[in-house]
Order: structure tokens, then sequence, then C-alpha cells
């Protein structure tokens, strides 16, 4: 049963297509990571996923009733616009003060309840954001490189975060990123998207692939060492992740 | 004691308060003040529509602006640079309306009316439009509240949980296009984005929830129309301006004491 499903999407900005055929689908509890460089596409398929974005041609399908949690690139939130975190929260429908207070001691981002979202760090915020995405007991997570403006440890930090949260909850992850060798160990399909799918499997098959070896160049040979390390890191502690981003850490 | 169209003048500009202020916040939050400007623009065509096919000038203005801001947004949803496009719409169509009002025979009108307002002028039947107008454009935004402020805050996030941040602009233009032909009478179509954007403005430094910015926003220009009004009336200044200095006055010590509050949290 898939949770969502596209179907020869296509998505033109004036005459240039930015998404080109791209057959998606993803099942529950399933973690597909998103792959790409800068001007793949990559953003356009999260918001055509989402159904921001209008497909030119073939379609969408998201399972009828789907709870989606969001956690998007960067939130602008207008200087203009004043929003505690509280009331963040209860976008768009009211929570409790039991449920806030559940997710954010969750994702460890207490105590910030009446601060203005705009006076969080980076971290804070998008703390507050994976929260808020956890509210509505969701079965995919959506996750737009979620550690944009973040450093090195609160990258690993927030990963192993997602995992956790993961794991507990059994719901589906769809993550776009560009930090590979952090996301790539922990997923179950990477796709690599170039406007078009470009290939699409298994991480090993994925960092084996000719296809991505090309979009991502001589940068990979490490990253696919430090893949390949953690992979079997995995099999013998069965996912103990914060101490396999250790290592990346350093190798960067 | 108090005239009849000094206390109709009164209770025109706050029933418009009462739209203008949760409105003029989304106009803030959006950065849609251009959007005030160009459909107020338009309004003075929707005026010249409205004497040249004989009918009331509200509907008239209604007809256009809404033509306006269903144009602008289809523009601002297609992610064009809508820039120097609008400024194009805006006042060639501000222009086109000066120019068809010239040419209409007999008519003979005061346009200083139409673009600075003629708020002593109010009729009750106004006062009905105004406030029927507003409770209308109240009412919707409450309905919609919460969906329009998510798809405000991002319309990715919106989508996420199943509002069409599409049609909540649509609801948004619909809003904006009642209240600028309402207010054209009142404030005039070269101040009605001022109405929008002022109090709303002024509102941030004493909110800390996007609600209670709206509310701190209708209490603004509820008080600027008291004092404009009452400025005009002792001191024979024109009205709608009055309104709109009053609430730039009411702005700049929000900002004083934002900026003192700032200083010592």
């Amino acid at each position: 049963m898939n949770l969502i499903e596209a179907k020869n999407l296509s998505v033109d900005h004036g005459r240039s297509a930015v998404l080109d055929n791209v057959n998606f689908a993803i099942s529950a509890g399933e973690i597909v990571t998103v792959v790409g460089p800068n001007g793949s596409g990559k953003s356009t398929f999260i918001r055509s996923i989402l159904g921001v974005q209008r497909a030119t041609s073939g379609t969408v399908i998201r399972q009828d009733g789907l709870r989606i949690g969001y956690v998007p690139q960067k939130l602008f939130i207008d200087d203009t616009l004043p929003m505690t975190v509280t009331r963040f929260l209860s976008l768009p429908r009211k929570q409790t003060q039991a449920n806030m207070d559940k997710v954010t001691r969750r994702v460890g981002a207490t105590a910030l309840d009446h601060r203005q979202m705009t006076s969080l760090s980076g971290g804070q915020f998008q703390r507050i954001l994976l929260a808020r995405a956890l509210l509505g007991a969701p079965q995919i997570l959506i996750l737009d490189e979620p550690t944009q403006g973040l450093d090195q440890q609160g990258v690993a930090l927030f990963y192993a975060l997602i995992e956790e949260v993961r794991r507990e909850l059994g719901c589906a992850v769809l993550m776009v990123s560009h930090d590979l060798h952090v996301v790539m160990s922990a997923s179950d399909r990477v796709i690599c998207l170039n406007g078009h799918i470009c290939c699409e499997g298994t991480p090993q098959v994925v960092s084996a692939a000719p296809e991505y070896r090309a979009l991502f160049g001589v940068g990979t040979g490490g990253a696919l060492a430090l893949y390949r390390h953690t992979h079997d890191h995995d099999h013998d502690h069965d996912h103990s992740h914060a101490h396999e981003h250790d290592p990346h850490g350093r190798a960067n | 004691m108090l005239d009849d169209f000094i206390l109709r003048a009164i209770l025109a500009g706050v029933g418009l308060s009462i739209a203008t202020g949760p409105l003029g916040a989304f106009v803030v939050w959006r950065r849609m003040a251009y959007f005030g400007d160009a459909t107020a623009h338009a309004a003075i065509l929707g005026v010249a529509l409205a004497l040249g096919f004989s009918i009331s000038i509200t509907l008239g203005t209604l007809i256009v602006v809404l033509g306006m801001g269903l144009l602008v947004a289809a523009l601002a949803g297609r992610g064009i640079a809508i820039d120097t496009t609008l400024g194009v719409l805006a006042h060639s169509s501000l222009a086109i309306g000066l120019v068809a009002i010239s040419f209409i025979e007999g008519v003979r009108i005061d346009l200083t009316a139409f673009l600075f307002g003629d708020i002593l002028a109010v009729t009750t039947s106004d006062l009905a439009y105004i406030w029927g107008g507003s409770v209308l454009v109240v009412l919707l935004l409450r309905w919609r509240w919460s969906a329009l402020l998510t798809a405000t805050v991002s319309e990715e996030l919106a989508a996420s949980v199943g509002i069409d941040p599409g049609r909540e602009r649509l609801y948004l233009t619909l809003a904006l296009a009642v209240v600028v032909a309402l207010s054209l009478k009142v404030v005039g179509a070269l101040l009605i984005a001022s109405m929008l954007i002022i109090p709303a403005a002024a509102a941030r430094g004493f909110a800390m929830t996007p609600e209670r910015m709206a509310g701190v926003a209708i209490l603004i220009g509820m008080l600027s129309t008291l004092i404009g009004v009452g400025t005009s009336f002792h001191l024979d200044t024109p009205a709608g301006p009055s309104i709109v200095v009053a609430a730039a006055i009411g702005f700049v010590i929000s900002l004083i004491i934002a900026r003192r509050r700032r200083r010592i949290g």
C-alpha cells in the first residue's frame, strides 16, 4: 500500500522542464532519501508531492486522509508576524498544553513556549518545526533539507533525533538532502534526482551507480568509504546512530 | 454637541476599522502592500464604469477591484516578477478611470472625494454598506483564520495539512476587494492602502501573537478615526488624511515604545 505515489510527474517552469517524467512511490514505514545537486528539482519534487506545485503532466496520488508531518528546509517568518512557539505549534489546529509539552520534550526543545519564533537559534527552530510535524501523529515525515543552517554537530544530532522519532512512530520518512553520507546509511532506498530520476535503489546500488558518481564527482569517494564503514556498524549494533555520525564530522 | 454628520463619520471609520485591522495584518505579514495600492488605484476605474453604466458606485468599484485583485493574485501565484506589471496596471487603471470620467456627459463629480474620500458626507445607507461589508469580511476572516495564518507562514506547511494555499489567497483577495470598495468613500482611493497597513504596522509593537496584533490594529484604527474626525471638525482639516495622519503618529509611538521595551527587556 503506497502512502504517496507519483506517476509520470512532469513540471515545467516556463519553457524549461524542472521535473521530467518522475515515477515515485513510498510505502508505510519506508525511508526514502532523495539526493541531487542544486537546481535538480528536489524542492519542486517535494512541492508536487505536497500538492503546492501543480504538475504540468502526470499525477500525484496521496492516500486518503494521509497524515503528513512536514519539516521545511527553512521557514521564513516575517518579522512583522508576532508568533510565539506555543501559537506556532497550534497551527492549524489548537493543541492541548499536554500534547505540546510531549512533543517539545521529545525533540529536546522545552521551556521555549513563550519565546518568539524569530528569536530562536537555528537548532531550536528546526526542533520546533519537527515538534510541530509530530503533533498530528504522522504516517509519513517529509523532510526538505531539514538541517540547512545547522553546524556539523547540529546536523548529526538532528538526524539522530529523526531516527529515534521514526523508530518510535514507525512512520515512513521521505527526506531530501545533500548531506549524502549522513542520510544514505539509514535509508531503505535512495533516489538520485537531476530533473529526472538518474538512478534509484538501495544505498549500495546507488552509490556504485555511474550516474550517481557522475553527478557527485570525486567528493563521493570519501563519503562512500564512510558510508560503507557506517553500514557495517548498522549490522553490528542495530542502529547506533549517535556514534555513527561522529566519523563524518571528522571527515569533513 | 456632536452633529449627526460627525457621528456618521465616526461610525463609518469605526466600522471600517473592524475589517481593516485583521485584513491589514495579513497585508503586512504577506508583504502585500503593493496589492492594496493596485486595487485602490483600480477603484477609480470602477467609479468611471459605475457612472458610465449607471450602476451603484460601490458595486462598480467592487467589480473592478475584484477583477484587479484576481489578476494580481493570479500573477503572484505564478511567481511572475510582478513589480513593474503591477505598477503599469495600477497607475494606468487610475489614469484610464480619470480620463473616462471626463468623457461622461453631464456628470460633474468631485474627484477629490474619490481620491481622498469624504467621510463627512457619509449617508445612513453608506453606513449600512460599510457595517454590513465589514461584518461580512470579519466573519470570513474568522472562519478562515487558522488556514489563512498557516498558509501565510508557509504554503508548503499549509498543503501538508490539507489546506489549499491558492484558495486561501482567493478568500483574502475577495475580502480586500470588499474593503477597498467600501472604504473608497471614507478615506478615498489614495489612502485606502495606508488605512490597511499603518494600524497593523503600529500594532506590531504591542503584540506577541497574530490574534493580538489584529485586535490592536482594530483599536488603533478606531482611535485614529476619532482623533482624525475630531481634528477635522475643530481645525477644518480634510478628514480622510487626518485619520491617516493620526494612525501614522500611532505608528511612530509604537516604534518608540517597542524600542524602549527592547532596551529594558
